[in-house]
């Protein structure tokens, strides 16, 4: 005879998991990780392949040992906080150096809090200010992109400044060319160089419905807005807001860090109002801060903001009668 | 046709499933004994009012309202009590019962006019009408069976300017409220003209998902045809949208008004019945049946011949599964109504009541995987909640036992239709801690209004 | 440079004193006069604020024991269960009549093998929600859900469910009996009962009041109403409770003669010494047996 289950209704349930929304999230950066191999070759994969191991090895060995708990790394949580630290740190960086923000992302940021969505601040962007902090100059020494067909897979890579940089250091000299920015022919992080590569995949995550449009519009206008006021303002001393846009790492936090769910609000409003403060702290950074780049930090910092966001901006209640519409 | 419309927040798409949308309604043969539950409506239990050994007609009645949010219980057939006894429901709990051997001649109560044509003529004044559906024990069919009679008395003051026939129907697999649109078309149109006598309402309106389009086009033609007998009555197709049957949400859908927190659908001027209940008002005040039988569909995916049968309250539900074709293997889920708002039952030979609308079977796989994870608050609770309330905050907050602030997060307004739980990725069971909050908090409530 | 010092030292050392001064004069217009004793008597109480004593917290009951004892000259009405009153009734210079320890019961024995499971149960683990769903996996109404609300409430840590048979256990050791769990449990399964001398009592451990065929049905351990016992007991202290028998504390001597006739073994006594082995009882003293082992 059949043993039936007694359960509260609901009994049927949408056809998602946590771990589905991970496997998107993995997916979507593919075409980045793809563009990064390309133009950087072994470094990158090799980078990837470290920091995504690291991460999910430190959680299991944390669950397994520390916790005794129950080991969740199958739900990928860990293997998409590597990936995004990967694609922060720039393709030359020491290998150790990604296992020591590895381990700082998950052990650090992540399961101190009591692991998958109780953790305060993005992990990848805590492993990756970390190490930003702690060595400087080799998180600051950017390869520059040469196409694996040029020189090979395992090409020494050539350092160069970031765009960002050279605004930075030698104010507006000579203006990139914006064809190579969108395309990621350009220094940086390995991950956020090929703006397209990363709009693609958002544009899948956002037909999956596991990000929301919100954050991400609202951080690329106003990052937009307020570079251009500044623009507008001094042209000769800031450059036009479209380069702001596909600059740095803008694309790759708006769309995948400042949208993770268990650190950025939970309502509409609540999302403008976080993607504003992170575009204009980004920017605040970016042309009066000591660092060439601000994205991370803006995102941290708005991270902190969250449950007061929350709090603030609840959702509109059904049967909250307008005084004006009674009559 | 009317345009489309659609109550503005949260919701859930869940599949629809509604396998046995073309199958005509049998009448399901009467069982050797049944068993009538006394209580069948959301308020207090009927009392009994037969003995072991007597004889009762079909129609007559066996149980008398106790209290006012309660309704009369009628023999559902010809026959002899045998006894008075507990039987297994599909709440989980044993609760008292009239047990009857079913003769094999059926008798009527006298009074009851046998006939199947259409009685147009509307005898009775508002306040007879309201007594009627009273005295035959008429209760909401849509599974909440609160009394009928009880909504329809307007209190002072108040106006009811619309009767909206919910005819949604937005759970999934069920399928009996559209047969009952599709066969009795005529006679549930002439309850919805008692309705409107009874309360002097100006207008009836008649929400129907659109995934029905076939019961929307024969009620418009029937409309259209009998412009003079259902003059202001109207068909409103409704996008086809979970919980676009709920109670306010209906009402703001059609009317666009909202029913403010906290208090009922009369304040908007709106009174809100079942299509199965309309059609059993139509047999009680015209035909004068007390309410015995009902629509059930009997389904699921692994169901053999899925149907929706004529059954008299009191048939046990395992005759109904073995008229399917018996209970296939591995179902694990017995589930008296829909899969989103209905109750799991234990055992199979519960009795049918006025509220059964369904009984559906399910297997694991349909049931889901429900491994639970972390939250991640990812909000999807939040944006799925019609009633824009937040799930995961009120979870969290009856799981730690603080029912002030789960008050003054609006528990109370929380009407259990399960989109969140629906559609939370993480597979915790929000709904069972929010219920279990909302009783608690409701209790805090109740006793502080009593001081 | 020595001139910041100076100035440094000055400034920091007059804003101290004048603030210092500012404090004294705040404190002395707001101070709360309460009396010390309430303070002695706090001291001694368990400070778990479990509520079993009807009062908010530790403190509450303090303050309300020196109340009384000043404005009645008593603390009648007023009891820490997990204290001995009269440490209370010390500091305050009173004397009461020592109270009875009591200690948390639990009236059900439908464990995994008992009252096997006929359904299964998924969902949240609140026992008080489980019990608006359906009567239990063994199918008993009036019969432990296992889900450990009762646990959750304990404030002594004297609460767990044993994972064998799905039912709490009390921890005789660390229980104080304040009622928390009894409060908490949504089908009163259970019961406060004295302590008894040596530990020492006997219950039904049983909560079901339906009729016996049904009991049957869903429990091999459950109450009957048979009323065996409640013939055989010479002290007149079993009452039947609809049809659940019910050992009145204050009667009962613990002679023990009910355990011995109730078919159904669901009268326990417990921290007996074993009974002289006799070979007809093989289920009664299992049962004692295994009792005196969980205790």
């Amino acid at each position: 005879m059949n043993q039936f289950t007694i359960s509260g209704s609901p009994h049927v349930h949408a056809n998602e998991s946590t771990r589905r929304i991970m496997i998107d999230v993995l997916i979507a950066l593919m075409p980045a990780l793809l563009v990064a191999i390309y133009y950087f070759g072994w470094y990158a994969l090799r980078l990837t392949i470290v920091s995504v191991g690291t991460c999910v090895l430190a959680e299991w060995l944390i669950q397994k040992f520390l916790i005794k708990g129950p080991v969740t790394i199958n739900d990928c949580s860990a293997a998409v906080t590597g990936l995004l630290l990967a694609f922060n740190v720039p393709a030359n960086l020491p290998v150790w150096m990604v296992v020591v923000g590895g381990i700082v992302a998950i052990g650090v940021a992540k399961m101190p809090f009591g692991g998958l969505g109780k953790n305060p601040f993005n992990p990848a962007l805590v492993g990756r200010v970390f190490m930003l902090v702690s060595f400087p100059a080799a998180m600051t020494t950017w390869p520059q992109a040469q196409p694996i067909f040029q020189n090979g897979f395992f090409a020494d890579a050539v350092t160069g400044p970031t765009p960002l940089g050279i605004l930075k250091e030698e104010g507006l000299t000579n203006n990139p060319e914006l064809l190579d920015m969108v395309l990621g022919n350009r220094g940086g992080a390995f991950g956020e160089v090929c703006a397209i590569a990363l709009l693609i995949g958002a544009i899948y995550l956002i037909c999956r419905r596991v990000i929301e449009i919100f954050t991400p519009l609202s951080i690329l206008l106003t990052v937009f807005i307020f570079a251009g006021i500044c623009h507008l303002i001094d042209p000769t001393t800031y450059i036009a807001p479209v380069y702001h846009l596909v600059y740095g790492g803008l694309i790759l936090g708006a769309f995948y860090m400042a949208t993770d769910m268990v650190t950025s609000p939970m309502t509409i409003r609540g999302k403008l109002l976080f993607g504003f403060g992170i575009g204009a702290i980004t920017v605040i950074i970016r042309l009066w801060g000591a660092y060439p780049e601000g994205v991370s930090f803006a995102i941290l910092i708005m991270n902190a903001f969250t449950p007061l966001i929350n709090k603030a901006f609840k959702p509109y209640r059904f049967g909250v009668v307008k005084p004006s519409k009674k009559q | 046709m009317n345009p489309i419309k659609t109550f503005p927040k949260g919701g859930v798409h869940p599949e629809e499933n509604k396998l046995s949308a073309d199958k005509p309604i049998q009448n399901f043969p009467m069982p050797k004994q049944i068993i009538v539950p006394l209580g069948q409506c959301l308020g207090a239990p009927a009392d009994p009012i037969v003995q072991k050994g007597d004889h009762v007609l079909t129609g007559q009645l066996i149980g008398t309202a106790k209290g006012f949010v309660s309704a009369n219980v009628h023999s559902p057939a010809t026959g002899t009590v045998t006894k008075i006894d507990v039987v297994m429901d599909h709440t989980g709990y044993y609760k008292p019962a009239v047990f009857i051997d079913v003769d094999d001649q059926e008798q009527w109560i006298e009074g009851y006019i046998d006939t199947d044509e259409l009685l147009t003529e509307i005898k009775l004044a508002p306040n007879e009408i309201i007594n009627k559906i009273k005295e035959c024990g008429i209760v909401g069919m849509g599974g909440a069976t609160f009394p009928t009679h009880v909504k329809l008395m307007i209190p002072e003051g108040k106006k009811a300017e619309y009767i909206i026939i919910n005819a949604a129907e937005c759970e999934p697999y069920l399928t009996c409220d559209n047969r009952l649109l599709l066969e009795k078309t005529k006679e549930f149109l002439m309850g919805v003209k008692i309705l409107m006598t009874a309360v002097n309402a100006p207008k009836g309106i008649i929400g129907i998902e659109c995934n029905k389009k076939g019961a929307i086009e024969l009620l418009d033609k029937t409309i259209n045809e009998n412009r003079e007998l259902y003059k202001d009555i109207e068909v409103q197709p409704l996008k086809t949208k979970y919980p676009q049957g709920g109670e306010k949400q209906i009402i703001k859908a059609i009317t666009g008004r909202e029913v403010p927190s906290g208090k009922l659908p009369i304040e908007t001027g709106c009174v809100v019945v079942n299509v199965a209940s309309t059609f059993a008002i139509y047999e009680a005040v015209q035909k004068n049946k007390p309410l015995i039988e009902r629509i059930v569909t009997v389904t699921g995916k692994s169901v053999k011949n899925p149907g929706n049968y004529r059954v008299r309250f009191g048939t046990p539900a395992n005759l109904l599964i073995e008229a399917v074709g018996g209970l296939p293997e591995n179902i694990t889920n017995v589930i008296n109504g829909g899969p989103m708002m209905g109750k799991a039952v234990s055992v199979t030979d519960f009795p049918c009541i006025k509220g059964t609308s369904g009984i559906l079977l399910m297997t694991t796989n349909e049931a889901q995987d429900r491994h639970q994870t972390n939250c991640i608050r990812c909000g999807r609770c939040a944006i799925a909640c019609p009633m824009g309330l937040q799930p995961f905050l009120l979870n969290k907050l009856s799981k730690l036992n603080m029912f002030d602030e789960t008050e003054s997060n609006h528990i109370m307004d929380c009407i259990e239709c399960g989109s969140c739980e629906f559609t939370c990725p993480a597979n915790i069971p929000l709904l069972d801690y929010i219920r279990y909050g909302k009783a608690k908090t409701g209790a805090i409530i109740r006793s502080r209004n009593q001081k | 440079m020595n001139n910041i010092l100076i100035i440094s030292l000055l400034v920091l050392g007059i804003l101290g004193g004048v603030l210092a001064v500012i404090l004294y004069f705040v404190a002395q217009k707001f101070k709360v006069e309460e009396n010390p004793l309430i303070d002695e008597v706090a001291e001694c109480l368990p400070g778990a604020n479990c509520g079993g004593c009807g009062f908010a917290g530790c403190r509450a009951l303090a303050e309300a024991c020196v109340k009384s004892a000043a404005e009645k000259g008593n603390i009648d009405g007023l009891a820490c269960p997990g204290t001995n009153m009269q440490t209370v009734a010390d500091i305050l210079h009173l004397t009461i009549a020592a109270a009875e320890p009591k200690i948390a019961v639990v009236r059900c024995n439908g464990s995994c093998a008992n009252s096997p499971a006929k359904v299964h149960y998924e969902g949240a683990d609140i026992c008080a929600f489980a019990n608006t769903l359906y009567a239990g996996e063994g199918g008993c109404s009036k019969g432990c859900l296992g889900l450990g609300d009762c646990t959750k409430k304990c404030p002594f840590d004297a609460l767990h469910i044993n994972k064998e048979t799905g039912l709490p256990e009390v921890d005789e050791k660390k229980c104080v009996g304040c009622g928390a769990c009894a409060k908490a449990c949504p089908r009163g399964i259970i019961e406060l009962r004295p302590r008894g001398k040596n530990d020492r009592r006997v219950y039904v451990c049983c909560s079901n009041t339906d009729k016996g065929a049904l009991v049957i049905k869903n429990c091999n351990v459950g109450c009957i109403g048979c009323q065996k016992c409640v013939k055989t007991c010479p002290f007149e202290a079993i009452e039947m409770r609809g049809n659940l028998a019910y050992i009145d504390p204050a009667k009962c001597k613990s002679c023990r003669k009910c355990e011995e006739v109730c078919p159904r073994g669901t009268i326990h006594a417990v921290n007996f010494p074993p009974r002289k082995p006799k070979a007809e009882e093989p289920v009664n003293q299992e049962v004692t047996n295994e009792n005196k082992a969980n205790a």
